[in-house]
């Protein structure tokens, strides 16, 4: 894969994958009457009149290979054919998405860059974020913050998500391996494992990390539905969530929820390996180093020796004014 | 310690006096009674306020992504500290050859099982998930000092039982056959746990060097408990936390509380189970120099703890201290610091201070200090993280228990009163055998007398 990693969707493709196509539709059909006659079938074979007929009618249609073939392209690159009848969409249950969540995407190393000279505080990173992860208005995986560091310096906002750590120290405390480093650099939580002793967030210097006081907001609407790792829906009580760069995204070749959500470009995200960034809202690609030797970037707190993957751009030069924000009075929800 | 004197006429009828003073509080009396009926009714309220915390969520307490650890985790690092005294007492006082802590080992390691006992219940309230409890021995990572934890607890706690267990079954022995009018499964459990014993030399022996291993292997695993429950916090980089000294910091501390403890104990058992003659204002001399010498190691400790980095005032070092010193936290800090252990201390130095009344309320005093103190090491430094805590509900920045909370801790302290009570009322509080033995009965008085 190239630069163009990013898939950029125009808007017209992105409705019409929501309509479920014909083939699908006619899909449908065939297995509900497959489904009647395979129970008409066993009825016929129970009962001793002449209900022959009917089970070998339905025999014979079982067996009839339409003949026709389909080719599919494995998951090991290869392009082999099978008969049409056997296709069958594909839908991970929860173990092939625990595995394939804790393994990650082979040959990245994601990493993010944030240009707070850019930031005016949109908060649409925060909406999106909060939008994608089920989460509560108060409930963070990416906050926006004031920061001043002191009173004759001036005051900037600041998206502040999980650091993406590659000396993590949330991982190195878990008792239970619940949150855990991807090869891929991103940091996740499991929470069909996590047992809820917040150890991890006494350890994070970043703040990152919120917990499921409560019942989440979700979960009425999300029951039933798989547990996806890299999501971290459903979102579960008493356990921990975090910033996840949207790793569900990702493994589909987008742009994390909040990246693409900014309007002001402040985000870039890219792979480090491939020494590539793209703006979300731009959707330019640049070059890394490049970006971060410009820029002068650095890193929050790099003397804690956490080594974060998000990297900042100081808010220099900005062609904006800073307006004081005043946050809604947040109250708690059920 | 306990050595063969069958022969001797003397020591039978010493043996027969001392069993007969001990023997008389083992009875399930009226008291005994009303006092387990109260703790259970206590309890059941207070399991009551678990169910809610489980159904709702530990919503229900004042925890919030800000301070994320309070009350639960507080009451365990206490439990903990408080479990520590019987190895001081039995252990260190003991092998240095110290004789008058025969009657009070006891007692020390009936607290140092019934804290050790419930400090992992404690921890499992805090959990969000207790039901996956399980997975800490399923899928536990060694890196994480919570495994650390979980394996010392429970190998301190074993040892600590035995440690009560293995000198008692002499007594056990001694006391099977004087249990008349007592309750027939008492009689049967007392037979069942004194596996045999009839006093051979050789059965002596094994007790003796038992005895002996364990105590031995117990200090370094005391340190190791409260060393690693105090690595849960320093092992982050958070101001407040952060500190080298934060071991010998709990340990030091870990002493006061217990000893403290061991203070009420002592004079509860000498006032209502009428044991005036054994836990003697001697006792009570001795054991209040030792909280005297372990508060003012204390002392030092937590001058090195708030002056050091007083001085340097980095600033998120400072932001914690000033909250400590003339903030949010200032009466707290202020309060425990001076009569949780400052006052005390001076008033221990003085010889009529170390009588049994004054020293109980002394140890009151430390002990409620000690709790409060804990709650002071857990809450305050997680209220001024690296990052500014901004765009959260309100009552998410400042950490206020609720009842609830209040009422799940309190839970684990009756479970504590309730194993300090069976231990110490169906089985015999001081050991009866020890305290027969003449040469030792001499040298007390021969001691007390200097």
């Amino acid at each position: 894969m190239t630069w163009q990693f990013f898939k950029q969707i125009p808007m017209s493709e992105k409705k019409k994958k929501e309509v479920p196509e014909d083939s699908k539709l006619d899909d449908i059909v065939e297995s509900s009457r497959r489904d009647f006659l395979k129970k008409v079938g066993i009825v016929g074979a129970a009962s001793v009149t002449g209900a022959a007929a009917i089970y070998a009618g339905y025999r014979h249609e079982k067996e009839k290979p339409s003949g026709e073939m389909v080719k599919v392209l494995t998951e090991d690159n290869r392009l082999v054919e099978i008969p049409k009848e056997q296709v069958k969409d594909y839908k991970p249950d929860l173990k092939a998405l625990q595995t394939r969540g804790r393994v990650g995407l082979k040959g990245k190393k994601w990493v993010m860059v944030l240009d707070l000279s850019k930031c005016r505080n949109a908060r649409k990173c925060v909406a999106a974020c909060q939008g994608a992860h089920h989460l509560r208005p108060y409930e963070y995986h990416i906050n926006t913050l004031v920061m001043q560091e002191s009173h004759n310096t001036p005051a900037y906002y600041m998206p502040k998500t999980c650091q993406h750590c590659d000396n993590p120290p949330c991982v190195s405390v878990c008792p239970v391996d619940a949150t855990f480093k991807r090869q891929d650099g991103i940091v996740l939580i499991d929470n069909e494992r996590c047992i809820g002793c917040r150890f991890c967030m006494a350890a994070c210097p970043y703040s990152a990390r919120m917990f499921h006081w409560q019942k989440p907001k979700g979960e009425e609407a999300d029951k039933g539905q798989e547990y996806n790792i890299e999501l971290n829906v459903p979102q579960k009580k008493g356990t921990i969530s975090k910033c996840l760069f949207s790793a569900d995204r990702l493994r589909e070749g987008m742009l994390p929820y909040c990246v693409s959500a900014c309007p002001n470009g402040v985000f870039y995200f890219g792979d480090e390996n491939e020494n590539a960034v793209t703006n979300g809202t731009t959707k330019e690609t640049v070059i890394l180093s490049e970006l971060l030797e410009k820029n002068g970037a650095y890193r929050l707190m790099p003397e804690l020796g956490t080594k974060p993957r998000v990297y900042y751009l100081p808010p220099k030069n900005r062609i904006f004014e800073f307006k004081q924000w005043t946050p809604p009075e947040y109250i708690e929800t059920t | 310690m306990t050595t063969s004197h069958s022969g001797s006429a003397r020591h039978k009828e010493r043996l027969d006096s001392v069993a007969e003073d001990v023997l008389r509080n083992v009875r399930f009396n009226r008291g005994f009674i009303l006092w387990m009926g109260f703790l259970s009714a206590v309890l059941l309220v207070c399991l009551y306020a678990y169910v809610i915390q489980l159904r709702k969520g530990l919503g229900v307490t004042g925890l919030r992504d800000i301070t994320s650890w309070g009350m639960y985790i507080s009451q365990f690092v206490f439990f903990v500290a408080t479990s520590l005294i019987g190895m001081l007492i039995s252990s260190v006082l003991g092998l240095i050859g110290y004789k008058w802590v025969k009657p009070i080992a006891r007692i020390a390691e009936i607290i140092a099982v019934a804290f050790a006992a419930v400090a992992g219940l404690v921890i499992i309230s805090d959990m969000g998930r207790p039901d996956r409890f399980t997975y800490l021995f399923m899928y536990g990572r060694i890196q994480s000092p919570i495994l650390w934890d979980v394996t010392v607890v429970t190998t301190y706690l074993l040892v600590s039982l035995m440690l009560w267990f293995i000198p008692l079954v002499p007594d056990l022995a001694i006391a099977k056959d004087r249990l008349e009018g007592r309750p027939k499964l008492l009689v049967k459990v007392y037979e069942i746990l004194s596996i045999k014993w009839v006093n051979h030399p050789k059965q002596v022996e094994i007790l003796n060097s038992t005895i002996r291993i364990l105590l031995i292997l117990i200090v370094p695993l005391a340190f190791a408990i409260h060393t690693v429950t105090s690595w849960l916090f320093a092992l982050t980089p958070r101001a407040g936390w952060d500190s080298s000294i934060f071991g010998p910091y709990f340990i030091s501390g870990a002493f006061v509380s217990g000893t403290a403890a061991v203070i009420i104990a002592m004079y509860f058992y000498r006032k209502s189970y009428k044991l005036e003659k054994y836990l003697t204002d001697f006792h009570f001399e001795k054991i209040g120099r030792v909280l005297a010498l372990v508060s003012i190691v204390y002392i030092y400790f937590n001058i090195n703890e708030f002056l050091v980095p007083a001085y340097k005032m980095k600033a998120l070092d400072s932001i914690h201290l000033q909250e400590l010193f003339s903030g949010e936290y200032a009466l707290l800090f202020w309060g425990v610091q001076l009569f949780g252990l400052l006052i005390p201390t001076i008033l221990l130095l003085f010889r009529q201070f170390r009588k049994p009344l004054p020293m109980m309320v002394i140890a009151l005093f430390v002990l409620a200090g000690s709790w409060l103190k804990r709650i002071l090491i857990v809450v305050p430094p997680q209220a001024h993280p690296f990052l500014p805590v901004q765009n959260v509900p309100i009552q998410w920045v400042i950490y206020k228990p609720t009842l609830i909370e209040s009422l799940v801790t309190l839970a684990t302290l009756i479970l504590v009163l309730m194993i300090i009570t069976i231990l110490s009322k169906l089985f015999p509080v001081l050991p009866i055998q020890e305290l027969a033995e003449e040469e030792n009965a001499d040298l007390e008085k021969q001691e007390f007398n200097n």
